[in-house]
């Protein structure tokens, strides 16, 4: 019960944000919103699966780009239409893609990603006729549901009419992840990541389940990467650099991986973290650099192990 | 002809003699440790702001400009003691947990690095200002190619070889080898691990900084040189096979000089080209051309 009564307060937190705080924390929310979409996706293939892609930005970049060369390149402006071809772009990049990476595990499976994020990356910033090269692609304003917003002020638009999209769609998308991994196949994959011989002396396919696993995570991530799009405005290629996909993995661990919404919640607090420090030193990457490490030695569940390991002894002291 | 092939093809082997070291650093710390060193990049950054900084003090001091060389190897060793701090303070914890998060806590000192290197010798660029051709130009079948190009491959191929031999001759070398081969039967002949691990940590870090060092006289010492050497290395390790010394010579000669060969003739190709190499390498032979770590 305490963690429907957990996710109802913070449901409702998020939604009131336009209307109780100042624009910029509505401003920050919307990445926030974004990475949390990419990083649901993310957690299926490291916590739920266990295989670790240090080549997740490729896909995040994918459907930032996707939305960019729609708007820059044809006349395409619905969001709808974005979101919907950022899936397709992202589903037809994993499928071959995955299926090469996930003949493999561990650290073999971390390098190939790796190498075809750099892949990605190389081919962002060297063909810039369609990329636009090192200074990447401006997203034109999209409309939603059909409504052109063009002539709203910026903040307007991003801190009302898009805050309540991208909240719908991470809604939708989180409502879907927690159906897929509370199903039969959701089962599966913990299987495969548990003990694969077993699995597969149970009849399971186990590469076949890291390969959907895969791509249903690409997916989020393409559609994470177009969510992200918007508020950025100019996407570029340090979207799909390697150490962009560190930090999405670093995202997952400081929320923790072995909970549903640890994910969630280490977007939210990497993004309002980051915010607050760089607001007082420009070295944020040092702070963070360490709260890593600390996490890594002493805390890989994360904040969600964290409080986990304080709620039954709160309980005992009472 | 010859001269612009024999050019391009210098400056590749030259970038290789750097790219070697630094995944030699890379090689020992996997083959012994079971670590993908992703700092290893960040050390390599790190020797190249010590060198600029002790190059400097040496011309104010007014050391002759010709031995510069001296205080620039002095600070690429010095700089690996770096290592020790990283192995005790950190590295240690972790031996034991699964490698996805080894691999993380390298990254968090990939993230720390990047910041105090910035912190301590700020954003802009750093060089040796002109010392690069202080021992002038050497014509080679009819290519020019700066004498201090000529000296770092030569003192990489003689590292090379010393590393070989301290492998295969000394008794710290064959204890190296028998921990990578079996860890545990290792510890059970005696090996202390603890001192080993530090060793072999300093000595890959040491590697990495002596790379960073040497290269800076050809280019300016910039705060991500690091990460973007790292897929670099990355690269080269994959070519050659994980942990296989003799892997990383050949790969870091196919990467520099492929490298210099896309960049001369068609500059879109650059890093793709290494990149696919990688990616069929993984694929279709993932122990590399030299390793023996099954995938």
């Amino acid at each position: 019960m305490t963690g429907w009564a957990l996710l109802t307060v913070g449901v409702a937190a998020v939604l009131s944000v336009p209307f109780v705080a100042a624009p910029y924390y509505a401003l920050l929310m919307l990445p926030f919103m974004a990475y949390a979409v990419v990083l649901l996706g993310l957690n299926l293939l490291f916590g739920y699966t266990g295989l670790v892609s240090f080549g997740h930005a490729l896909f995040v970049g994918l459907g930032a780009y996707t939305g960019a060369v729609l708007t820059t390149h044809t006349s395409v402006r619905s969001m709808e239409v974005i979101l919907v071809a950022a899936a397709l772009v992202g589903a037809a990049v994993a499928a071959p893609v995955g299926l090469l990476c996930v003949r493999h595990v561990k650290i073999y499976f971390g390098m190939l990603t790796l190498a075809f994020g750099m892949v990605f990356y190389t081919f962002l910033l060297k063909f810039y006729r369609l990329t636009g090269g090192d200074e990447g692609m401006r997203i034109l304003r999209p409309s939603l549901l059909g409504q052109s917003l063009e002539a709203m002020p910026k903040t307007d638009y991003l801190v009302v009419p898009y805050y309540y999209y991208a909240f719908a769609v991470l809604a939708v998308l989180t409502i879907a992840m927690w159906r897929i991994v509370h199903s039969p196949f959701g089962l599966c994959l913990r299987a495969v990541r548990d003990n694969p011989a077993k699995a597969e002396a149970l009849g399971l396919g186990v590469t076949r389940y890291r390969w959907y696993s895969f791509v249903i995570s690409a997916v989020y991530a393409a559609v994470g990467g177009a969510l992200l799009g918007p508020p950025i405005g100019n996407v570029d290629p340090t979207l799909a650099y390697w150490t962009h996909s560190g930090n999405i993995v670093f995202m997952t661990l400081l929320g923790g991986f072995a909970h549903f919404f640890g994910p969630v919640l280490g977007a939210f607090v990497f993004i309002f973290l980051q915010d607050s420090v760089m607001s007082v030193v420009p070295y944020w990457r040092l702070v963070f650099g360490a709260i890593l490490a600390i996490l890594v030695i002493f805390a890989p569940g994360g904040l969600m192990g964290l409080l986990a390991r304080a709620r039954p002894r709160a309980a005992l002291r009472r | 002809m010859t001269g612009t092939l024999v050019s391009i093809a210098l400056s590749g082997v030259f970038h290789a003699a750097i790219l070697f070291l630094v995944a030699a650093g890379l090689q020992v710390v996997f083959g012994v440790q079971r670590i993908f060193n992703l700092a290893c990049g960040s050390f390599y950054a790190l020797g190249a702001y010590a060198g600029v900084s002790a190059v400097a003090a040496f011309t104010a001091a007014g050391g002759p400009p010709a031995l510069f060389l001296v205080p620039l190897a002095v600070a690429g060793l010095v700089a690996g003691l770096a290592g020790v701090a990283v192995e005790r303070g950190l590295l240690r914890f972790v031996y034991d947990r699964d490698e996805s998060f080894q691999l993380l806590l390298t990254f968090a000192v990939v993230l720390m690095m990047e910041d105090l290197i910035r912190m301590t010798w700020g954003t802009a660029p750093r060089s040796t200002g002109g010392l690069y051709l202080v021992y002038g130009q050497a014509r080679l079948l009819g290519a020019t190619v700066p004498v201090y190009n000529l000296i770092v491959i030569a003192a990489s191929l003689a590292i090379a070889l010393g590393i070989g031999w301290f492998l295969a001759r000394t008794a710290f070398g064959r204890i190296m080898r028998a921990t990578a081969d079996n860890r545990e039967m290792a510890e059970a002949l005696g090996v202390d691990l603890r001192a080993l691990h530090l060793r072999v940590f300093a000595l890959g870090t040491a590697l990495g900084t002596l790379g960073g060092a040497l290269v800076i006289p050809a280019t300016a010492a910039m705060s991500e040189m690091g990460i973007e050497l790292i897929v670099e290395a990355f690269a080269v390790v994959v070519i050659g096979g994980l942990g296989s010394m003799r892997g990383a010579f050949v790969g870091a000669l196919v990467v520099g000089v492929l490298r210099a060969l896309a960049i001369a003739f068609y500059p879109e190709l650059e890093m793709l080209l290494i990149y696919l190499i990688v990616i069929a390498v993984l694929l279709l032979r993932p122990r590399g051309l030299f390793g023996s770590v099954a995938a």
